[in-house]
Parts: structure tokens; C-alpha cells; sequence
């Protein structure tokens, strides 16, 4: 297939995805900001929002103050911040104009759906707390229904595996960015178990990762800080973990090497990764350093993006 | 002006025997059921995404062009004569673009003055003495047809370069038929489906001649900010062939490559929807970003075919146009069977005396405009507006044409005040491969929905409909 159409569909599933984590974290942290204060402590949520989303610089050259509304309106709505969840949906449609062809026309029909609903709640702005938690229903369901409708209606050839390729090495971003800016609070020495405050932040966490149900269901334990990374890093059988980000990753890839025949840095770069992460222990991750493992896993992970362009895309 | 022939009701009296059926569905039809199924079918489009973009318009980016669910309707012997012109007509602009791009017998007779294809901007010198595959330049043509009475078929206008509207022909067709099974049971309705097929095999049959057995087919877009994209996109995904854009080849030895996942792979034919001057930037325009390096340098080689040819353009120029019925007759020693609108040509003097006194009735273009601007329609332009065109006009007689102002057929269209007779063209689509000439039975019926209106372009108003040719 063409490189372009197949960077199109990596980026495509790219911006979906974000989309998608943007109104989650947005979600997630909205539920903490509704607690009463002394549930929350001083920590201004908000902030902790915009670094997750990887845009805390670029805000304050917008905004003075990193409150609800601020906010909000900066991840979801703004055009002048590139990453806003207005501007994934549109790059999305933008790209899916321009491959067409390589996509089904039930994933059209979301993004081309999403996009002409999204314009008129983009017109007005929500109004209230009431619409603006439709629009972050409406925005997972999208990305939902766009991976469900790859799922089950696209041929498993290239083009799919370069869709979910853009679809695992996004998701593991945001896991990893989460995690970094919530390290401090899974350290182990504060072994105090959940007092309400930190209690509510963890729930915080795997609510932006929508992982709440998942953790009781694998460790059958109230929340403790340890457990979540665990969960987040390790546990190949949460999709949105990192280990089962790379499963994927190094499936699809392998999938194309065969197919064309041909293996290459991308391949030997993810099984690496991937490799690292089957090998580690939680207990080793603490010991050097959770902070230290994340920024590391981030910068190898952009890494396979560069080599994925190198190899196929450009 | 006076009663226009309407294409149901001719003048007035007698439903025509096409339309027999239609008229009677109509009648049992409650109004809101019509009125439901328009607005279904505007969903439909918007949903489809088949929409198009108006440059300068900033608000409206992405347009519908309207649909009006009456189809328009032709018998199978309205069809066999037309189709029989069209195919003369095609075969006539390919041989008279081989002529003038080699022997040029026809300046030498004095058929057509020689600066009229020298002076003109699209000719293209380049493609003196260049030999294009099976002689053929104008592999997919529009050509767009008018009629004022039930015996004649007229040309408005020849479209030679990359002509668009066929994605509207066959998707209008898909939408009539999901609304409408039941009028589509009531009649015998030639399909149009086979189009995609018919080019595909016309674009392979003219493939170089060291291409590969299968050839490399690719449409060639300027990109998604084109107004015709939607097209584009929907031909490509039709044709199962790669939509690509200029960054997406490169010219290696004098052969045409398309980047892909696993590295370049020779392209030979490319169905090119961009302008001559953007494919080039050595050749033609350098600041085009949208063509590729190199390219012509290929082409001059033998090595790649593009669809349509270079320099069409000189083919299909309004100038030229009003030759037409002599270039037929030079090339083929026949009667044109399709007519030409009366034409006075601006360049000549007793032309323009003719035009400047009679502003006001005529239709006066631009030799090189197209979509229906730049344009004065003398019964419907205000005084003021004459004026302005009249000087103009005498400051550069050479750039324009005129024609009387002609009363376009109508049909039946939903309107805000029910069914309503508006006037209408046909632009049917003639392919040219290798062996054969082929034309999909219907084309692109455009409406305009104003009343009283004659400008049917998409850019100003129109609307489409389905066009349907009855079955003996």
C-alpha cells in the first residue's frame, strides 16, 4: 500500500484514540474535583490533568489559571491547543478523507458522523456540567465504535495492522504519561493504607484508564498503590497496560514482516520492549525507580513511532 | 422568454411516452411521501460524505450538491442517437489533437486559423511530434448536451480535460434505487454500474508498451482540498486502484514510481485529475507542489500514459468549440450528428459588431472560463452589468464567445411549491480505449433549481438528478 494512506490510518487511530483519553481523564478528574475538599487535598487536579495530557507548558501561555473551565475548554474545545479533543477529531476526518479508499465505510461513517455532531456542540460550547458529560460519553463512544467497526469490518491485511499500530503505541503513551504524573503517590514507602485522599486519586487513575472493575476483578483487594502499577505496567490481560500494548504491537508488526516478507529495525525494536517488560518485576521497577522505568518506556516508545515512519511510512 | 420543451410534458399538451409510468407513480404518490423520501436521500449524501467544495467559500467548505429524486428519462432510440453522435464527436477530438500535435493537415486547409492553436495558453508545445499510446488523448470525456426541441440533440460544451460529475451519475443512481424500488420495478432501467469496470479496462488497454501484462493503474488527486476529492477518492475505491498524490511518486530514470510500505513500485498508466500545468514543475508551472519532478520527462519517454492526455485543453477551448461541426466533417467527411450552438466569435469584427449591439439577448463567455463564471446572460443581467461586460468585451474581443440565449428543456423538480418544470443538461461520459469507444447509457443530469434559471452548474445552484435510459 501506499506509505502515505499507511501513515494516514497509523494517525488516524492515533488521534481517536487520544480523543478518547483526553474526555477520559477530563471525566476522571471532574469526579475528584466534585469530592469535598478534605477528600482531595491541596493538590490542584486540574494541573495534574493538563500534564497527563502532555500540554502543561503550552496551557499557561493561554490561560492564567489551571481551573475547571480553563481547562475543560483547553483539552476539549480550543483550537489553539493542537492536541485539543476538537482538533484529534478533526485531524481524524482529515486523514480519513484522504484514505478513503483503504478504510471501511462503517469507520467513515463514525468519524463522519462524530465530526458533523461534534460541530454543533463545538458552535455553542456546553453550556452546563450536564452536556458537557454527554459530549465525553459521546467522544468514547466514538472511539468505540470506530475500533469496533475496524475490528469487524476491515480485512486483516496491512492496512489493519498499521491501524493498530497507531491504535496500541498511542494507548501506551497515555498509560505510561498517567502513571508518571501519578508516580509519587504509588510509591511504596507511604504504606499507610489508603487514607480517603490517596484512596480517591488511585480511583482516579484507573478510572482514566477504565480499569475500576478490572482491578477487583484481578486482585480481588482494595486499592492498593503497588497493585495499580502492577496492573498498569505488567498484567498482560488489561488492554490498556502497557505489557498488553506491546503484545500487540509486536503481533501486529510481525504480522506485516511476514506478509512483506521482510523484517526490520521496527520489529527487533518493539520485541525489545516488549521482552523488557515481560522480564521485570514489580518489585525491580520499584527498587530503581517507577519515575525513572516510565521516562525511559516513554522515550523507547516514541522511538518505535520514529522507526515505524523510517521503516514504512515515509 | 418563450414556453421551454419540457422533457415529460413536451410543449406543453402531451406526456411524452418515456415519462408515461413516472406521471402515473406520481399521481398515486402522496406529496409527503415524496417530500420524505427527499429529505432520506439528502441524509443519505450527507452521511456518504459526497460533497464538494467552492473555492473562496470559507463557510461552506464542504457543500451538498442537491438532489432532486424525479429522474430525468429517455427513450432507448433518444439514446441510440446520441450515443451515436457523442461517438463521432469523440473520435472526431482525438483525431483533430493527433493533427495538431503532428501533421496539422487541418491548419494547412485553412480550416481553423493557425493563431488560434498557436496563441492559445493550452496549447502545449511540448507535445508536438509526441506519440501517445493508440493515438488516443482524450481517453475519458464529458461532454455536456442540450436540447431546445424533442428532435435535436445540441453540444454546449466539450469537456477534453479532466472531466468530473461520474461519481454523481453512479451514486445518484445507488440512492434512487435504496429510495425508490418501486418506481425502479415499474421500469426498465438501463444500468449504470459497469462504468468503473469500462474505464478500468480502457486505462489498461493504453498502457505503454513495455508495461507488464497487468498494468499499474493510479488516479492521480491535487489532494483533499480539491473540489472534486469526494470523486476521486470514490473512483479510486472503485477502480481498486491507488489514489496518489504528487509527493506520493517519484520519477527514477525516466520511469514513474509510487512510494509504498514495501518500497517503490512502477506505475504505468496514471488517470491524472490535476491540470496540465500543476503536473510538472519542471515543465510546467514551478511552484506547483502538486505534480511531480520529472514526470513529463517520462512521459516524453514512452514510459507512462496519462489519461487524459497533455494539451487536451486546446481541444475542448470555446474557441475551438465553434469549429466543431468543420473539425467532424474534415476528419470523418460526415455530417455532425449532434449540433453546435450558434456561435459568434468575438475575434472577428463583423462577430463583434453583432454581439456589442445585441447585449442584451445573448450569452456572452470566456474562451478559457469554465463552472459558469465570468459569464453574462444578457435577458437576466442588469443594464449597469451590460455595460461593464461591454467594455470588456471591447478591450479583448479574442478572449470571448457569445450565443443566443437558448431555452434549455426542463423537467419535473421537487420545488418549495411542489413539482415544478426546470431547466436542465446531460453530461454523459464517452470512454476511449485501445479497441473500442464506450458510453455508460444515462450521464450527469444537472438541474438548475432556481426558477427560471439556466446556470446548472454545482458552484451556482444546480442540483443533479438521475438520469435514466429506458430499455427497448
Amino acid at each position: 500500500m501506499l506509505s502515505r494512506t499507511a501513515e494516514n490510518l497509523f494517525w488516524l487511530a492515533r488521534y481517536v484514540e487520544r480523543a478518547e483519553y483526553l474526555a477520559r481523564t477530563i471525566d476522571a478528574t471532574l469526579r475528584v474535583t466534585a469530592l469535598p475538599a478534605a477528600y482531595i487535598g491541596k493538590t490542584n487536579e486540574w494541573d495534574s490533568a493538563l500534564l497527563t495530557a502532555g500540554v502543561g507548558a503550552a496551557f499557561y501561555d493561554h490561560y492564567e489559571e489551571a481551573n475547571e473551565r480553563n481547562v475543560v475548554e483547553y483539552l476539549s474545545f480550543s483550537d489553539a491547543n493542537p492536541a485539543s479533543i476538537k482538533n484529534c477529531i478533526e485531524a481524524a476526518r482529515l486523514n480519513s478523507r484522504s484514505v478513503r479508499t483503504a478504510l471501511t465505510s462503517e469507520m467513515w461513517d463514525t468519524i463522519n458522523s462524530a465530526w458533523i455532531e461534534l460541530q454543533a456542540v463545538w458552535n455553542k460550547g456546553p453550556a452546563n456540567r450536564e452536556e458537557l458529560a454527554k459530549f465525553l460519553r459521546f467522544v468514547q463512544e466514538t472511539s468505540l465504535r470506530f475500533d469496533g467497526s475496524a475490528y469487524r469490518t476491515m480485512l486483516r491485511n496491512d492496512a489493519y495492522w498499521f491501524s493498530r499500530l497507531g491504535v496500541h503505541l498511542e494507548r501506551a503513551d497515555n498509560t505510561a504519561r498517567i502513571l508518571d504524573v501519578k508516580y509519587h503517590m504509588l510509591l511504596p514507602e507511604e504504606e499507610h493504607v489508603g487514607g480517603p485522599l490517596d484512596y480517591y486519586q488511585w480511583t482516579s487513575i484507573l478510572r482514566s484508564v477504565s480499569a475500576t472493575t478490572a482491578y477487583h476483578w484481578v486482585y480481588r483487594e482494595t486499592l492498593k498503590p503497588w497493585l495499580i502499577a502492577d496492573l498498569l505496567i505488567l498484567n498482560d490481560t488489561l488492554p490498556r497496560s502497557l505489557a498488553s500494548c506491546y503484545s500487540n504491537l509486536v503481533r501486529n508488526l510481525d504480522q506485516i514482516g511476514v506478509a512483506y516478507g521482510r523484517q526490520g529495525a521496527s520489529q527487533r525494536h518493539a520485541r525489545g520492549i516488549r521482552n523488557r517488560l515481560e522480564h521485570s518485576h514489580m518489585d525491580d521497577i520499584f527498587q530503581h525507580g517507577v519515575h525513572e522505568f516510565i521516562q525511559e518506556f516513554i522515550a523507547d516508545n516514541s522511538r518505535l513511532g520514529e522507526i515505524i515512519t523510517k521503516q514504512y511510512l515515509i | 422568454m418563450a414556453v421551454a420543451f419540457d422533457e415529460m410534458n413536451g410543449l406543453g399538451e402531451d406526456l411524452r411516452p418515456a415519462y408515461q409510468e413516472l406521471s402515473r407513480w406520481l399521481k398515486e404518490t402522496p406529496p409527503d411521501a415524496l417530500e420524505y423520501r427527499r429529505q432520506e436521500a439528502e441524509l443519505l449524501f450527507r452521511r456518504i460524505g459526497i460533497t464538494f467544495a467552492v473555492y473562496g467559500d470559507s463557510e461552506a467548505q464542504e457543500r451538498l450538491i442537491p438532489f432532486d429524486v424525479i429522474p430525468r428519462i429517455m427513450s432507448a432510440t433518444e439514446w441510440t442517437l446520441l450515443e451515436k453522435g457523442l461517438k463521432q464527436r469523440v473520435l472526431a477530438l482525438n483525431m483533430f489533437l493527433k493533427d495538431i500535435y503532428h501533421g496539422r493537415d487541418i491548419l494547412r486547409a485553412n480550416v481553423i486559423p493557425e493563431d488560434l492553436i498557436f496563441q492559445n495558453p493550452v496549447f502545449r508545445p511540448e507535445m508536438n511530434g509526441q506519440d501517445v499510446p493508440h493515438d488516443i488523448y482524450v481517453h475519458i470525456a464529458g461532454i455536456d448536451i442540450i436540447r431546445t426541441d424533442p428532435d435535436n440533440f445540441i453540444v454546449l460544451e466539450d469537456n477534453a480535460r479532466t472531466p468530473s460529475g461520474v461519481s454523481y451519475m453512479l451514486e445518484n443512481r445507488e440512492i434512487m434505487m435504496r429510495l425508490f424500488p418501486d418506481l425502479f420495478s415499474r421500469h426498465r432501467v438501463a444500468p449504470v454500474e459497469r462504468y468503473p469496470d469500462e474505464l478500468l479496462s480502457a486505462l489498461r488497454s493504453v498502457a505503454p508498451h513495455n508495461a507488464s501484462a497487468e498494468p499499474t493503474v493510479a488516479l492521480m488527486t491535487p489532494g483533499v482540498y480539491n473540489s472534486a476529492y469526494y470523486e476521486h477518492s470514490f473512483l479510486a475505491d472503485k477502480l481498486g486502484i491507488e489514489l496518489v498524490e504528487g509527493r506520493d511518486l517519484i520519477v527514477k530514470n525516466d520511469e514513474v514510481f509510487m512510494r509504498t510500505t514495501e518500497g517503490l513500485k512502477r506505475v504505468d498508466v496514471i488517470y491524472r485529475r490535476v491540470d496540465d500545468d500543476f503536473l510538472d514543475p519542471l515543465t510546467f508551472r514551478p511552484d506547483s507542489a502538486l505534480g511531480v519532478p520529472g514526470l513529463m520527462s517520462a512521459y516524453a519517454a514512452g514510459n507512462i500514459t496519462l489519461a487524459n492526455a497533455v494539451g487536451t485543453g486546446i481541444a475542448d477551448d470555446k474557441a475551438i468549440y465553434s469549429y466543431m461541426p468543420d473539425i467532424v466533417k474534415f476528419y470523418l467527411s460526415e455530417e455532425p450528428i449532434l449540433k453546435n450552438v450558434q456561435t459568434w466569435r468575438c475575434r472577428e469584427p463583423q462577430d463583434l459588431s453583432y454581439v456589442l449591439d445585441n447585449l442584451a439577448d445573448l450569452v456572452v463567455k470566456e474562451v478559457h472560463g469554465s463552472g459558469g463564471y465570468g459569464m453574462l446572460i444578457g435577458p437576466a443581467a442588469t443594464k449597469a452589468t451590460i455595460e461593464a461586460f461591454r467594455d470588456k468585451l471591447k478591450r479583448e474581443p479574442e478572449g470571448f464567445i457569445a450565443q443566443p440565449t437558448l431555452a434549455l428543456s426542463t423537467c419535473p423538480t421537487c420545488t418549495d411549491k411542489g413539482l415544478a418544470p426546470r431547466h436542465v443538461d446531460l453530461r454523459p461520459f464517452v470512454l476511449t480505449g485501445s479497441s473500442n469507444t464506450t458510453i455508460v447509457p444515462g450521464g450527469l443530469t444537472r438541474v438548475a433549481l432556481k426558477e427560471g434559471s439556466l446556470v446548472v452548474n454545482s458552484s451556482q445552484g444546480g442540483g443533479t438528478k438521475d438520469t435514466w435510459i429506458l430499455s427497448e
